[in-house]
């Protein structure tokens, strides 16, 4: 492979991306706007904390103020009162579309002093049955906790909640990796999937094909113009991400692999795709078939932790969730041992998928391929099929 | 070695004699620049085959071209053309057969040969969002070669196109792209695929003035095409393909001679001219109003014309037919490609 021919025709593939108007929208508008849009949503909402709409009617009592402060305290809910002229709350959670709403009866304080049950009144939108379920642990735990003091014992088991690396990620966090992942897919798969159909079609690769250029020269170098888009899009996004919306991520050099591993796959699959296609339209059909299912459920916009447990498998069975979740460990948690397997798990694939697309990209003749005629003979004989 | 050093010797000595080639709306003088004709050949075929499972897309087939010369295939469409030319150019493998591009096997020696050969290829196509000058650019930086984009644009009269996007170039000007990227590298061996197909006939003639050009200047040129006038005026010779096979090689003027009916005087007029003319011993066709004796000899012209002259009977014109090319290409092949919607009023058939 000779560099100088590959660097030569970077600056020119560099401009047909360019000046390609859905390459630049790919490659730089659209993740920005994702997350100018995402982060506006989310970096307001400061912690992953459920919200829980309470109605105090014991609002004087010391032990509903407890309870409240309990609640608090789990880091699980974040609590705020409603006025009791609000009336029914269950209607209340419903028409203003809450995950949850919580009862505390008037002489909450007074019969428990007695050491009488009383009954607390928990309404949960069955629309975010997940978030449901935290808030009925966290009330339940703390419920418990109160009993036993009520009672005069003291808690024999206890844990300390400790936040991995010392620090309460918020949505925001999670999303700076997130949409790198997104665009170091996006951006290649789109692009080498419509541009390897397309140049398949118009004869451009033939075109290549008869300069000294070759196929490793040329995939060399729009590798290397992927590569140098995946570390713009990181400086970009994340530091949108920090100044805008005051994200908590740390570039570390543990990234970079990921942003020279993760083209590689990207680029190879959809040169796979685009090759193996017989038209670009076919093609763009594979090309969303793969991309759309990991663009949303790998953890680009919401970290897989908080997908519903039967989704999660289906997560990690997508190539781009081993790159998001890389990425998550070197730029937020700096967990060096999960970032290498996962760089493992990116490299072996892309590998895997670049031996596979070179195998099926040929610069020459198409193996094989038997290409139609029309048979122009005078006595209507059918002749050999070539032109 | 010996044999390249001397076409190389041929060639730069042309190029002294003449000025670099440039596309031009002044048809080219006939005889009026040096020619320079090599005796060895560029291009070497020997027996080729090409066949994809059990379908003989080449069959067989030999020929030779020379540098100076411009070699034109003709065929209808499933020939072979495209498919011998593409394993000229190294795209596809043979099957069977010796082939030869300046010395060298082209499939094997892909990256050599395609330095040295310039290829225009069918429906040429290139980066909708690189203008020309981009383009050559390009083209100089991966062939290592000192060339001046301005200067080439200018041999195609693309100057004023020169930072327009592709994408924004009529059909013609395309193709002329195509011309100034098969100049870059000063080939020796040019493949023109069909290179006018689709231009109108200015661009055309401008095609053909170059084409004139490039064989002056001691390229060796190899052109497929539709138009039968076009491999008529241009060709030293021609190869005619069917089913594969070469049926017919030679002149354009060997090929008629070989392949066509002898020289005919047609008369137009009384339907009885034939019947006086039977004497005569002649081969005769007879159409509505119209006589075709066929000459043995240009003896036989003047009694045709005194029995006709005597009889008394009624007569309009008397002309001399002989076949051209289109004739004999109908005669071996069958019959010109229905498709003429893009195509001259005569002349044309599918390649």
């Amino acid at each position: 492979m000779n560099l100088g021919r590959a660097l030569a025709y970077f600056p020119t593939f560099a401009r047909i991306c360019f000046r390609s108007r859905l390459g630049v929208f790919m490659t730089l508008i659209f993740p920005v706007m994702l997350i100018l849009v995402f982060g506006a949503i989310f970096a307001n909402t400061g912690s992953t904390r459920v919200p829980l709409s309470v109605e105090n009617l014991d609002r004087n009592s010391p032990l509903s103020q407890q309870f409240l402060a309990g609640l608090n305290d789990t880091g699980v809910v974040s609590v705020s009162l409603v006025s009791p002229t609000v009336g029914n709350l269950s209607d209340y959670v419903t028409h203003n579309s809450l995950v949850a709403g919580l009862v505390i009866p008037q002489g909450f304080g007074a019969t428990l002093t007695n050491r009488s049950p009383v009954r607390l009144l928990l309404f949960t939108n069955p629309s975010s049955a997940v978030a449901a379920g935290e808030v009925q642990g966290a009330v339940q735990g703390v419920a418990n906790g109160m009993d036993l003091r009520i009672a005069g014992g003291s808690p024999l088991v206890t844990y300390v909640d400790l936040n991995a690396g010392g620090h309460i990620f918020t949505v925001i966090d999670y999303l700076v990796p997130g949409l790198i992942g997104f665009s170091v897919l996006v951006s290649p798969m789109m692009q080498m999937v419509n541009l390897s159909s397309t140049w398949k079609r118009e004869k451009l690769f033939r075109e290549l094909s008869l300069t000294p250029l070759s196929r490793g020269e040329w995939l060399f170098a729009t590798l290397l113009w992927y590569v140098v888009l995946a570390l713009v899009s990181t400086v970009l996004l994340t530091g949108l991400g920090t100044l805008l919306f005051g994200a908590h991520v740390t570039l570390t050099p543990l990234a970079l692999p990921f942003l020279i591993v993760g083209p590689v796959l990207f680029v190879s699959i959809g040169l796979l795709a685009g090759t193996v296609s017989r038209t670009p339209e076919v093609a763009g059909m594979i090309g969303n078939v793969i991309t759309f299912p990991m663009m949303f459920l790998s953890g680009t916009f919401y970290p897989v932790s908080m997908f519903p447990s039967w989704l999660v498998p289906v997560a990690h069975a997508l190539l781009l969730y081993y790159l998001i979740d890389g990425l998550n460990a070197s730029l937020l948690f700096g967990n060096v041992s999960t970032a290498l397997t996962d760089l493992a798990i990116v490299t072996v694939l892309a590998i895997g998928f670049a031996f596979a697309a070179t195998e099926a990209f040929t610069w020459r003749e198409e193996r094989g391929r038997v290409l139609p005629r029309r048979n122009v003979l005078p006595d209507g004989a059918r002749g050999p099929v070539a032109d | 070695m010996i044999r390249l050093a001397l076409d190389a010797y041929d060639r730069r000595r042309a190029k002294r004699r003449n000025p670099p080639a440039t596309l031009s709306h002044e048809p080219a003088q006939e005889g009026g620049s040096a020619r320079v004709r090599s005796s060895t050949p560029v291009i070497e075929v020997s027996h080729l085959e090409k066949t994809y499972g059990k379908v003989h897309a080449v069959n067989n087939i030999s020929f030779d071209i020379r540098a100076g010369e411009v070699f034109s295939f003709l065929g209808p469409n499933g020939a072979g053309k495209s498919t011998t030319v593409e394993i000229l150019e190294g795209l596809r493998a043979r099957t069977g057969g010796e082939v030869r591009v300046l010395g060298l096997d082209p499939w094997s020696h892909f990256d050599q040969v395609k330095t040295r050969i310039g290829v225009i290829p069918q429906d040429f196509h290139f980066f909708p969002k690189l203008t020309p000058r981009e383009a050559i650019r390009l083209y100089a930086r991966l062939f290592n070669a000192k060339v001046d984009p301005d200067e080439i644009l200018a041999r195609v009269e693309l100057t004023d196109k020169a930072n327009d996007y592709y994408d924004t170039l009529s059909g013609g000007q395309h193709q002329k792209v195509g011309v100034a990227l098969s100049l870059v590298n000063d080939p020796e061996v040019c493949f023109l695929d069909e290179p006018t197909t689709g231009l109108d006939p200015r661009a055309r003639r401008s095609i053909w003035a170059f084409i004139r050009r490039l064989r002056d200047e001691g390229r060796a040129v190899l052109l497929t095409t539709h138009y039968l006038e076009e491999a008529q005026q241009l060709s030293d010779r021609i190869g005619i393909l069917n089913f594969g096979k070469v049926i017919a090689t030679g002149s354009p003027r060997a090929i008629i001679s070989e392949f066509g009916r002898p020289e005919r005087i047609r008369i137009v007029g009384d339907p009885s001219i034939a019947s006086r003319l039977k004497p005569l011993g002649l081969p005769m066709t007879q159409t509505d109003g119209e006589v075709e004796v066929e000459l043995h000899s240009k003896n036989d012209a003047l009694p045709i014309l005194q029995t006709v002259s005597t009889s008394g009977l009624r007569w309009e014109s008397f002309s001399t037919v002989n076949d051209s090319l289109e004739d004999v290409f109908i005669r071996m092949v069958g019959h010109l490609e229905d498709d003429t919607s893009t195509t001259p009023t005569r002349g044309e058939v599918a390649t």
